[in-house]
């Protein structure tokens, strides 16, 4: 009764535009098992009750029976063109959010939560597959990777990783995927058309950050209190070289033509900028917030524009994303974003950039050419990780 | 299951082997003093490894980094009894040991770092929390990665003060620890305005921490002794000598939180702490030693990765470099406390936040939020730069 009365809350307020409060029936305690298909089907009746109370579909807005934005991304991209009048970016997005143990799914056209989908426990790294038909999300707590179906938008199937996944990276054909397990110092590798585990490759303590060269022959893991970048030839499965970076290294991206490797340190406050083909660090960015201490300013997530010629750093606690020119590596501007800004990621168009803010429960909209944040989207407890259909 | 894994470590081993062909052994002693006090809570009794498993903890972890760049560590441990010369022992320990960190009392530390002076031997102090240490009998070769009772009571001081629980009844046990807690916690209820309105003591009449009859006694005694205080918002206690203080919480006399050493407490460490990726440590400490993290564990834990942390960024051995190292201005470390742990360059001591926890949680961390500082708000908890009595040599 008590999770009616709060979807009816929810369903009443998206209809006036203010975003959703956390449910009380979402968070902590929903394990794996109640996760199944008559709860699936329970959901989906709840969204159709929801559909009932909103408005109706403005100009540009395509929906099916149930109210869902149509996953059709193409479908929406023609009836967008047809009617030239209205906005060409609807894209849906995935955001784990570590708390509530939830994925909210957001509608990039009305930058509305359309869906929110239970999943394990502590949901922290999450990817679309690289045909768009599924999205992972590792659950740490329950020790595995599962795989929400794009269409039907619940828990379809899980993935074999090692214990505690956090972030995880897929080579570009889509059929390897590797996994830091922050447990037990290991990367994992899995097949992900078999679905089945391939091996495992001992790195640092804490492996984190993941990436994979633009060519796909080397994979970058950063562990956390070891503070190094390894690199991994993909086909030996062996370390190549290890790189020394900052305290805390989290998140490591590639330049898309190669030629840097920029990897940011969480503790040391800094973005280590390393030649892939040397294996040494070749610069770094630094921050400087005026009346922010030093220690508040931690970066972790990158995005990097495919021009190579911005790129932009999110400052966790410092609650602000910095805007960086590649070139003279450099922070250009910087952005006020929610609390504890985590990771982000582009729309394929790359006209948005969205970022997920820890201790406000939000996500951040950030007009990339104007350099402006022009909206914020409420979302479940401590969203951490986002990924945006293909 | 066993198969998949050898493979790949084996390949990695020989790649690592051909990395660095000849690792660097890096020798780090553990000096202690052996059997354990009684505590009035049996949950809080120490274990006999306390300590010395962070220290394990942080050799493995050391371990692991080492084998990227050629470095091996090693931890040789001695525990001396009662009676023992601690400067024998920590001699012996630092004939085959560049590096000892030690739980010692703060006039055996002394002794030892005087004696130890003309080697070279780098000390880590992970036990002794005394001021002094730090101040008029600070040492150019100990590193503090412990923290100062001073440091624990400001910590306890901007919590309670900025929960508005600002005035204070203080009740003080009979030994010297305790005292010298009552003066760190006077000297914070002064420094960020908090009354205390009545000092009590606590005499300490001897007698057993644990009995038969149990807790009938007690259950009278202690709202008897807390009756007819002055109007105060929170109990604060000080009883390092584990005497009273535990008895304390739903037994005042008026209904009033504890704090201090018991109730809510000022630790550097605590095995609920989960924030900043600590839950990984926490695991890890827990696989290697079956039994939760203390805040000593975490203390010689620190100190070992100081020692790491130093030894990879000069990719060297050296104990002269590795010292230099720490006591320069780049060195920091990350312990999971959420920022950068770096040191006081005037007297050796390591910055950290200060949890405070309730034995089950942590309740909050501090330097709480508004409390600021020119240089670092870590500087806000314990004798900051102008006020120290410290003149390294």
């Amino acid at each position: 009764m008590q999770a009616e009365m709060s979807d009816v809350m929810r369903c009443s307020r998206r209809g006036d535009g203010v975003p959703p409060p956390p449910l009380s029936g979402e968070g902590w305690g929903e394990g794996v098992s109640t996760r199944e298909s008559p709860q699936e089907e329970k959901t989906l009746s709840r969204i159709a009750s929801c559909d009932a109370m909103r408005p109706p579909p403005q100009a540009g807005e395509v929906r099916t029976a149930r109210g869902q934005i149509l996953p059709l991304l193409r479908a929406t991209v023609l009836v967008a063109i047809a009617l030239a009048a209205m906005p060409a970016h609807a894209f849906i997005a995935y955001v784990s959010n570590e708390k509530s143990n939830t994925v909210s799914v957001i509608d990039t056209d009305s930058w509305t939560v359309t869906k929110t989908i239970k999943v394990g426990q502590r949901p922290r790294g999450i990817e679309f597959t690289r045909d768009g038909k599924f999205v992972m999300v590792a659950v740490g707590d329950d020790d595995t990777i599962q795989m929400i179906d794009a269409r039907t938008q619940g828990v379809v199937d899980t993935l074999p990783s090692g214990p505690d996944p956090e972030l995880f990276t897929q080579d570009a054909a889509g059929k390897t995927l590797y996994v830091a397990n922050e447990n037990d110092n290991t990367v994992t590798v899995i097949d992900l058309e078999k679905r089945a585990r391939l091996g495992d490759i001992q790195v640092g303590v804490e492996p984190e950050g993941m990436t994979i060269s633009p060519d796909g022959k080397t994979l970058i893991n950063t562990s956390e209190t070891t503070n190094m970048a390894h690199f991994i030839d993909t086909g030996s499965r062996q370390i190549v070289a290890n790189v020394l970076v900052d305290p805390r290294p989290r998140f490591a991206e590639f330049k898309h033509d190669a030629s840097e490797l920029w990897v940011s340190s969480e503790i040391g406050g800094s973005v280590s900028i390393i030649d892939p083909g040397k294996h040494e660090v070749i610069g770094k960015v630094t921050f400087e917030i005026p009346g922010l201490r030093k220690e508040a300013i931690q970066p972790v997530g990158i995005g990097m524009t495919k021009d190579d010629k911005t790129a932009f750093v999110a400052l966790g606690p410092a609650n602000r994303v910095a805007v960086v020119d590649t070139a003279t590596r450099k922070v250009t501007k910087y952005l006020l974003v929610g609390q504890r800004v985590w990771h982000m990621a582009f729309t394929p168009d790359e006209k948005y950039l969205l970022t997920t803010n820890g201790v406000s429960n939000d996500v951040s909209v950030i007009d990339v050419a104007a350099q402006k944040v022009i909206k914020t989207i409420q979302v479940g407890e401590l969203p951490w990780g986002i990924t945006i259909a293909p | 299951m066993i198969r998949w894994l050898l493979g790949p470590i084996g390949l990695c081993l020989a790649a690592m082997q051909a990395l660095a062909a000849d690792p660097v052994t890096i020798g780090v002693g553990y000096l202690g003093v052996a059997g354990t006090r009684p505590t009035l809570s049996l949950v809080e009794q120490p274990a006999e490894n306390d300590g010395t498993a962070g220290a394990k903890l942080a050799i493995e972890d050391n371990n692991t980094t080492g084998k990227f760049t050629g470095q091996r560590f090693t931890l040789e441990e001695r525990r001396i009894k009662e009676g023992e010369d601690p400067v024998q022992a920590a001699t012996a320990l630092a004939e085959r040991n560049g590096f000892i960190v030690a739980d010692l009392p703060a006039d055996a530390l002394l002794k030892v770092a005087d004696a130890l002076r003309d080697r070279g031997t780098l000390l880590f102090n992970a036990g002794a929390i005394d001021d002094r240490l730090r101040e008029a009998d600070c040492r150019a070769n100990i590193i503090h990665a412990a923290p100062t009772r001073s440091m624990l009571a400001d910590a306890l001081g901007q919590y309670l003060v900025w929960k508005k629980w600002s005035r204070w009844l203080l009740v003080v046990g009979s030994h010297d620890g305790d005292k010298l807690y009552a003066d760190a916690l006077r000297r914070a209820a002064t420094r960020f305005g908090a009354k205390i309105v009545q000092e009590r003591t606590f005499e300490d009449t001897g007698g057993a921490r644990r009995t038969d009859s149990g807790v009938t006694l007690i259950q009278r005694q202690m709202p008897v002794f807390t009756q007819a205080a002055p109007a105060y918002d929170v109990l604060v206690a000080a009883d390092e000598s584990e005497v009273f203080a535990a008895y304390l919480p739903y037994r005042t006399w008026d209904p009033r939180p504890v704090a201090g050493s018991a109730g809510l407490m000022p630790r550097s460490w605590d095995a609920a702490q989960d924030q900043w990726g600590a839950t990984q440590m926490q695991n890890r400490f827990m696989k290697l030693n079956a039994r939760r993290m203390t805040a000593l564990d975490m203390q010689a834990w620190t100190a070992v990765r100081m020692i790491g942390e130093a030894a990879s960024r000069t990719n060297s051995g050296d104990v002269r470099k590795i010292t230099d190292f720490i006591k320069g201005p780049n060195f920091e470390v990350a312990a999971f406390k959420g920022t950068r742990l770096t040191l006081r360059d005037w007297n050796l001591q390591l910055r950290q936040p200060i949890l405070l926890v309730d034995g089950r949680m942590v309740v909050s961390v501090s330097p709480q939020e508004g409390f600021l500082h020119q240089v670092s708000e870590l500087d806000t908890l314990g004798y900051d730069r102008p006020e120290s009595k410290c003149r390294l040599k």
